[in-house]
Order: structure tokens, then sequence, then C-alpha cells
């Protein structure tokens, strides 16, 4: 299935939607495809900095906890509690309800360091698990 | 074997007792029932304080019978290696034997107190000194403390000991730990707990770490790596001089996480590699129980000059007037205790007495049966599986259940089949790197007969996932409890037994 053609994507497996200096960050269909159930999520709070390429979270399934890096660097303004408390959300809803920060860029320009919808397809037919 | 037809082969249960549901302990208890009865005191009686009585202490009220009955019941619903085979990649569930159990419950060892004057416990002090000797000698290290309880306990005095080591000598700027993305998840975890970064470095296709990718990481920043040699996926690492060479020349220090070191028992000493420090499992190379609690042991073993910095105490030998005598001695850089007294002496007694049962060429043959019987079970399942990484493997493998999930059977619903068999599953879904993960590991215990149990066992649930997946979905089906619901289980924990409310009697209407 193809990905949604606005977002952009990370060899991590995580989404970006851009939306002027903010974006909004969650796991790629893929990803929770491979993690299978998800049971448990762990997030920055508010105010909180993330960095390029590092872990920011944990995302637990029945197989495995696996971290969620950080797409670019930035300052977290929001946290979708909701995801929180309904982990499941990223199985049932991984590009709506499940996205999981919004992210203040701090360099605007990393994002051009992301795979569009269509190399991240190719991309994840090839890869392995999250 | 492979003319063994399929649903020809024994199941689970045969042989073992039939058994309803067992009750939590709570649930068998019956108020006022004891199962000891405390003689008159013949002393005054004082009464606690009432500041440390509690009544919420739900405790059960039973006979000694039914507790003997509730945990004998319960471990017959246990899978052991004492039942069956235990594949468990990266563990090493080989057989524990039971004449360690007797040395170990020898009134001399059994029978004594960490507080005793050395004096009074040579014996103990002399076979922690002698474990430490033939741990050293086996893995090519000069020094060896007992003291950490696991692996990953190993792993943290190991790390400790880096950020030690570049203290004393002003070494500040070493922040990062190198780490290979097959390790375990611990190695991560315990760089962080000692305060560093984590810089992981990438397998190349071949399995090994990814020299280009190490050279390019390692620096003046770096206080560090860790490694498993042989990996995790059960490979041995074909650059492991030149990893060691590169992060000895960037100034940093190199441990060995010994997961594996049953593969390499007699054949490779990695002190001889260059590997600055090493933890050892006694629950799994040196046959301590492993399952069950253990309690595990992880000893730790640095080259000479790194001995200063081992946790204190340490069991020394000096020379006597009437010969040798044993004693403990603090470390002069010493980075502290990591377990009270002297860590798990039990499990000291226990593998000391492997390895003097197995001598040097008996370890040796440990390895090479090790390896044999992996590459036995390898070869007989490669057409049916795909192969993460096609070698010859080293004492474990890592298969992929990729081709099976084209057909809606995912390495879940094949390791749930394996206990239809009365088999433990291997490890599933790790190392991370692989897809559908398959870790089998079937040490060097497993006779050949029972390495074709289990050879029958996975081709036929390769057959089925072929020609009737929904048994695989299904499975198991011949165990007491079917599928359980592990993903309501996580997200809907409930760990404490609270007992039922009892309906409120209304009181009887006066006339």
């Amino acid at each position: 299935m193809a990905s949604p053609s606005d977002l952009k994507f990370t060899r991590t497996h995580e989404w970006v939607r851009l939306d002027g200096d903010v974006a909004t960050v969650g796991i790629s269909d893929h990803a929770q495809g491979e993690l299978g159930d998800i049971t448990y999520l762990e997030l920055p709070e508010e105010g909180d900095q993330v960095s390029q390429s590092q872990p920011f979270g944990i995302v637990e399934s029945v197989k495995a906890a696996s971290d969620i890096y950080a797409p670019f660097d930035g300052e977290v303004v929001e946290r979708n509690e909701d995801v929180l408390e309904a982990p499941e959300l990223v199985n049932s809803s991984p590009y709506e309800q499940a996205w999981l920060l919004r992210i203040r860029l701090s360099d605007p320009s990393q994002i051009e360091s992301l795979m569009d919808a269509s190399s991240y397809d190719s991309y994840a037919e090839q890869a392995g698990p999250h | 074997m492979r003319g063994m037809r399929p649903g020809s082969l024994p199941v689970a249960g045969q042989g073992r007792q039939a058994m309803a549901v067992e009750p939590l302990i709570h649930e068998l208890s019956k108020a006022g029932r004891r199962g000891v009865e405390f003689p008159q005191p013949d002393v005054p009686e004082t009464p606690l304080p009432s500041s440390l009585l509690r009544d919420e202490l739900d405790w059960p009220e039973v006979s000694e019978i039914d507790v003997i009955r509730h945990y004998t019941r319960l471990s017959q619903k246990n899978h052991a290696v004492d039942v069956n085979m235990y594949p468990l990649g990266s563990c090493t569930m080989k057989y524990n034997p039971k004449i360690n159990e007797a040395v170990a419950r020898y009134p001399g060892f059994a029978q004594i107190h960490p507080y005793q004057d050395p004096s009074t416990v040579q014996g103990a002090l002399e076979l922690m000194v002698e474990l430490q000797e033939m741990l050293a000698e086996i893995s090519g290290f000069d020094a060896v403390t007992l003291q950490p309880a696991a692996g990953a306990h190993g792993e943290l005095t190991g790390v400790l000991m880096i950020r030690a080591y570049h203290e004393l000598r002003g070494d500040t700027g070493r922040t990062k730990i190198l780490v290979p993305d097959s390790a375990h998840g611990t190695n991560p975890a315990t760089a962080m707990m000692a305060g560093f970064q984590v810089v992981t470095i990438p397998s190349d296709a071949r399995g090994n770490v990814d020299l280009e990718k190490v050279r390019a990481s390692a620096g003046p920043d770096t206080a560090g790596m860790m490694i498993t040699n042989p990996n995790t996926l059960g490979l041995w690492d074909e650059h492991i001089r030149e990893v060691i060479d590169v992060v000895h020349e960037a100034g940093g220090l190199v441990y060995n996480d010994g997961a594996n070191f049953n593969a390499i028992l007699g054949i490779a000493r990695p002190g001889d590699l260059g590997i600055d420090i090493m933890h050892f499992n006694l629950h799994k190379t040196f046959s301590t129980p492993h399952g069950g609690g253990g309690p595990g042991s992880g000893p730790v073993g640095v080259r000479q000059d790194l001995a200063e910095f081992l946790p204190s105490p340490l069991a020394v030998r000096t020379e006597g007037a009437d010969g040798p005598a044993f004693e403990w001695r603090q470390p002069t850089q010493g980075i502290g205790r990591l377990h009270s007294f002297h860590g798990n002496f039990g499990m000291h007694v226990r593998a000391y007495c492997y390895i003097r049962m197995h001598g040097a060429a008996g370890l040796r043959q440990v390895s090479e049966d090790a390896v044999l019987n992996a590459n036995y079970l390898l070869a007989n399942l490669r057409d049916r599986f795909d192969l993460a990484y096609d070698r010859t493997c080293m004492h474990e493998f890592v298969l992929s259940g990729n081709r099976q999930k084209r057909n809606g059977v995912r390495t879940l619903d094949m390791a749930k089949r394996l206990l239809d068999f009365g088999l433990h599953p291997p490890t599933t879904y790790f190392p991370l790197i692989v897809p559908e993960a398959i870790m089998i590991e079937p040490t060097e215990t497993e006779s050949k007969e029972t390495l074709d149990f289990f050879i029958a066992a996975m081709r036929q649930i390769a057959d089925e996932a072929e020609r009737e997946p929904e048994v695989l979905t299904g499975a198991p089906h011949r165990t007491e409890y079917k599928r359980l619901d592990e993903v309501g289980a996580n997200r809907n924990l409930n760990l404490r037994w609270s007992r039922p409310v009892e309906p409120v009697k209304e009181p009887a209407a006066a006339d």
C-alpha cells in the first residue's frame, strides 16, 4: 500500500508532516505492521529538545521494544496524550489519530534529508523491521 | 528422519499428568489453617511495635501439604531443560549436571556465612581463587572478579571500570561507547546507565561489525566499544582484530559480552585477541542454573593493567608460613562493591565443579560439540527457511521466517506450534536486524536423536506453513492453555491478586 504522498519519511520509519516551522511526527504504517500490536509508548514532554537521529521515545509491542528517532533537531510543542492512553491507535490509524509529537524545527533545511513517500515505499520493501 | 510423516511425532503432555486449572495459592487459603506449629516460647514475649504492624497484607493460610502440592503441580506445568530440549538462542540452556547440586550442598559450602573470619573459610576462598584463576586461563585474562550477579551486571562492572580507567588518567572527554546493532539490548542500556552516549554501529553484509563504520566513529571522544564475539547472529566476527585495533588506536577500551563464550572454550581466548574486559555467564557457559531465577553469576575478567579497578573485595592467594593461604584484598582503584558480600557463591561452587569435571580437553569438546550440533541443525533446516547470513555458524544460528510470512504465518505462530511437540521455542524476533528472526541454540548436551526430533518438528512446521497455515496461526493445540492474549495482558497489566469482594448479607429483619 502506498504511503501518503504529503508525508516525508526517515530511514528509521518515522513519518513527518510539515506545516510552517512545526512538523507532526509519527510511526509509519510499515513500521507498525512489523512491530505488531503496540502495547506501550513513551514520549518526551512539551518543551523537551530532540536531536536529529537520536532516540526521543520508546514503542513497545508484544515482540520488542524499539526506539523512536527524531527526524530533525527541535523542541516539542505538543504531544498526543490520546495515543499514550491508547497505544493501539498506532496500529489502527498510524497517519492520523496516532500522531506522536509536534516539533518546532530548529533548522528547517534538515527536512531535505528525509525521503518522499515513493522513495520510502521502495526502501521499506527492502528493509527489515523498525 | 525426513521420511517421517507429519503428525507422527510425539506430542506435548505424553507421560505427564493431566492437570486441572491450578488456583493461586491465595485462592487455596482457609482462615486459620497453619503449616507450622511453633513451640511455646521459653523467653518473655515482646510484642512488635504497633508502628511496624500492617493489616493490609493478605497472606495465604495453607497447610504444608497444600503448599507442596501447589508448587509441585506448578512445576509439572513448567518447561525445563530436564524435561526436553530448550533451544533458546543466546541463552545457552545446557543441561545442569546434578553433581553440581550435590557439591554445592556440602555443608562446608552451604552452611558458612560471609561474616565468618577468613581463617575459618579457607576452603571457600580457595575455591573462589581457583575459579578466578581457571576463568582467567580459559579466557586469556589476568584477573577476575566473581562478584557480579549476571551478564548485564558484569557489563555494568566492565563499563564502570572503563569510566574509572579514563577518569584516573584525566582523560575526561571520552563520552561515547560504540555498540553494534546486533548487540544484546543490555549493552546500550548499560552504557547509558554508566553515563555514556551510545553510538550504534551497523552490521555489514556478512553479519560482521561494519569495520569502516567503526573507523569513522572511533575518535578522541570514544571511551570504548562493547562487542559480542561470536555475535548474536552466531557468527565469528571476521574483522575482530581490526575492530579492536581501531578502538585501541583511538584510545578506547574493548569490552566483550561473553554471552556466546560456549562456542570457543579451549579454541580461542578473548584476552589473546586484544579484548580488555569481558564477562562470563556462569549460568550459560558453565552450567549453573539459568531458568527459574538462577540466580545468575557474571564474573568479569580483565588484563593486568586493569586489575586494580576490579570491584572490592577480591579473593587472593597469599604465601603464609605454613603454605598458601587465602584472604580478601581491596584493589587500589577499585570501583567499589557491585554485590552484597561476594556474589552468588553457590554458583561459583557449581561452575568450579563443572570446570573440574571437564578439564581442559573436556571444555574444548563442549564447544566443538555445541558448534557441531548447531551446524547440524542449520544444515537440515536451511532448505526450508530463509537464512539471515549464509555462513557456517558457531554455537547458534538465526533463521528468518520471511518465507512463511508470505503465507500469513509469522515466526510467533511457528514458535507457538513448537509447544505442541513438547519443545521450548527458540528465541524469536531477536536479533532485531533480522526480520521474523528465529534464533536457535541447541547446546552440546543434546543427542543426535533429540536434534533429529527438533529438525522433524521444524520441517513439519514448514510443511504446515505451506499447506495448512491455520494449524500454525491457531497453535498451540495440545497444551493445557491455548494461545494466550499477550496483547491484552500487556495492555491491561494485572499483576496483583485481590480478594474477591464478598456479597454483603442483609441483616435479618427484627420482628
